[in-house]
């Protein structure tokens, strides 16, 4: 078995925490990470926060550390795959170089949505993923900078709250009533508008874009509703889409990211399991048990380790010829947890909160801490606090998988 | 012997270690982080855990 080959395409977060398991249940063969960014993996979340308004940070600051399992893995950096050929078991790189498997594992993670409306090839229109997008950002967040921003979701409030804190002038353009509506409903989104208005950021609440003028750059937004907002840098964080375009041909199911069973192994369009390739983290699309049987892309910093941790496990296990099937039968329930800076507004949340149709306040007032609980009909699907750290955490216990 | 270290400019409590090494992390009654220094051998794979969850990635875990 030692000449099995294990090839993670992506060097990620996700890609990182299923090798590491892999090493861990036993599989010592060759390890090859195949990345498009130059970096070995690192951790995104400081990207919109502290790397953001810190000057001369680098990878070396959010590098994950590696550990000694993965001495001797072989890294492939700078190479976008392009293709996956799952016959001859063979990934193409955008370098032209074939890479052989006998057990893939699909870690590319998500690439933001450009801007939804033509951007005339102007400058100064930026998004943020990855390292490079935000020492780039970081350089023009300075005192006076006009910084649009389009959407409220998380990135584009840290942003906000990275770039006010900057002396940046902050305008937040957005579809929703209030920031962050979707993942945290009205009530938390109330209050993060006003403690956002509070630091000086100004938001067009249900606008959209309608156009962009410039001569080279961006120089002016023009909202739907008639407003023209002076800019001098336009961040779009509108979402991310799956990275799954090299799998076009693959014969895979990837309608919103890599279908996997419970397993995570992919699921291809004829319904059939691959049990050579998973898929791990923000693209990977499976059923969570906590909650119901619609499989989902979840975007939550903890869920590429969850989803590593056991695609490693099981891939060891297929590898060495044992049950892997067995395993992966067993239950797969993660609770996604989520965090948020903003200011002084520390946020933590567990669950799906996106999925309630209403929120209530439980404990405390929003404007200083906070616990509200999310609810889908009468079921609890998540709880999101500001402070109050051991009350939120108190509701772990609660999200348990329904015995059938 | 396992030597814990916590960067405490990168903590920001969220004490998601806590969930997975209680033994070895905790909140006070300020709802700050506090933690014991070393654990046995026999810790690491709880330890290593509590490493990875951590959003700020503030956790050191070394082998002494």
């Amino acid at each position: 078995m030692a000449n099995q080959a294990l090839l993670i395409v992506g060097a990620s977060i996700a890609g990182l925490r299923t090798a590491e398991s892999a090493r861990r249940a036993g599989y010592k063969g060759p390890i090859t990470f195949v990345g498009a960014e130059t970096h070995r993996p690192y951790n995104r979340p400081p990207l919109s926060k502290g790397l953001l308004r810190t000057h001369g940070q680098g990878h070396e600051d959010v590098a994950f550390p590696l550990r000694s399992g993965l001495d001797g893995v072989d890294w492939v950096l700078g190479a976008p795959a392009v293709a996956l050929d799952r016959a001859a078991r063979i990934v193409r790189d955008a370098n032209g170089r074939d890479h052989q498997y006998d057990a893939l594992v699909i870690a590319t993670g998500l690439s933001p949505k450009p801007l939804p409306i033509p951007d005339h090839g102007l400058g100064g229109i930026r998004v943020l993923r990855t390292l490079e997008d935000a020492v780039g950002l970081r350089e023009v967040l300075t005192p006076g900078t006009r910084v649009v921003i389009l959407g409220s979701g998380f990135i584009g409030c840290e942003i906000a709250a990275t770039a006010a804190h900057a002396g940046a002038e902050v305008s937040i353009v957005t579809q929703s009533r209030v920031p962050l509506e979707r993942a945290l409903g009205p009530i938390l989104g109330a209050e993060l508008l006003r403690r956002h208005e509070a630091h000086g950021v100004r938001f067009y609440c249900g606008e959209s874009l309608f156009g962009v003028v410039g001569d080279t750059n961006v120089e002016r937004v023009i909202l739907t509703g008639g407003v023209v907002l002076e800019c001098d840098v336009l961040v779009v964080a509108v979402g991310s889409d799956p990275q799954t375009s090299w799998l076009q041909e693959s014969g895979l199911d990837i309608t919103d990211g890599v279908l996997v069973d419970s397993g995570l192994r992919a699921i291809t369009t004829e319904d059939d399991l691959d049990r050579r390739v998973v898929a791990v983290g923000d693209v990977a699309r499976y059923v969570n048990p906590l909650f119901d049987s619609i499989p989902r892309r979840v975007e939550h910093w903890n869920l590429p380790t969850e989803t590593g941790k056991r695609a490693g496990q099981i891939l060891a296990v297929q590898l060495a010829g044992g049950d892997a099937d067995a395993l992966a039968a067993t239950p797969f329930a993660p609770l996604p947890s989520f965090w948020s800076d903003q200011y002084d507004a520390n946020l933590l949340a567990f669950g799906m909160t996106y999925l309630a149709d209403r929120s209530e306040l439980v404990a405390g007032t929003p404007d200083t801490e906070c616990v509200t609980e999310y609810f889908r009909g009468e079921n609890l699907v998540g709880v999101c606090g500001i402070g109050m750290r051991s009350a939120v955490q108190s509701y772990r216990s609660r999200f348990v998988v329904p015995v059938a | 012997m396992i030597k814990i270290a916590v960067d405490r400019d990168k903590c920001q409590n969220y004490a998601q270690c806590v969930l997975e090494a209680p033994d070895v992390f905790r909140l006070n009654d300020d709802e700050k982080l506090e933690y014991t220094g070393d654990a046995e051998d026999d810790r690491l794979a709880d330890l290593e855990s509590a490493a990875d969850v951590c959003p700020m990635q503030a956790i050191l875990i070394t082998r002494a």
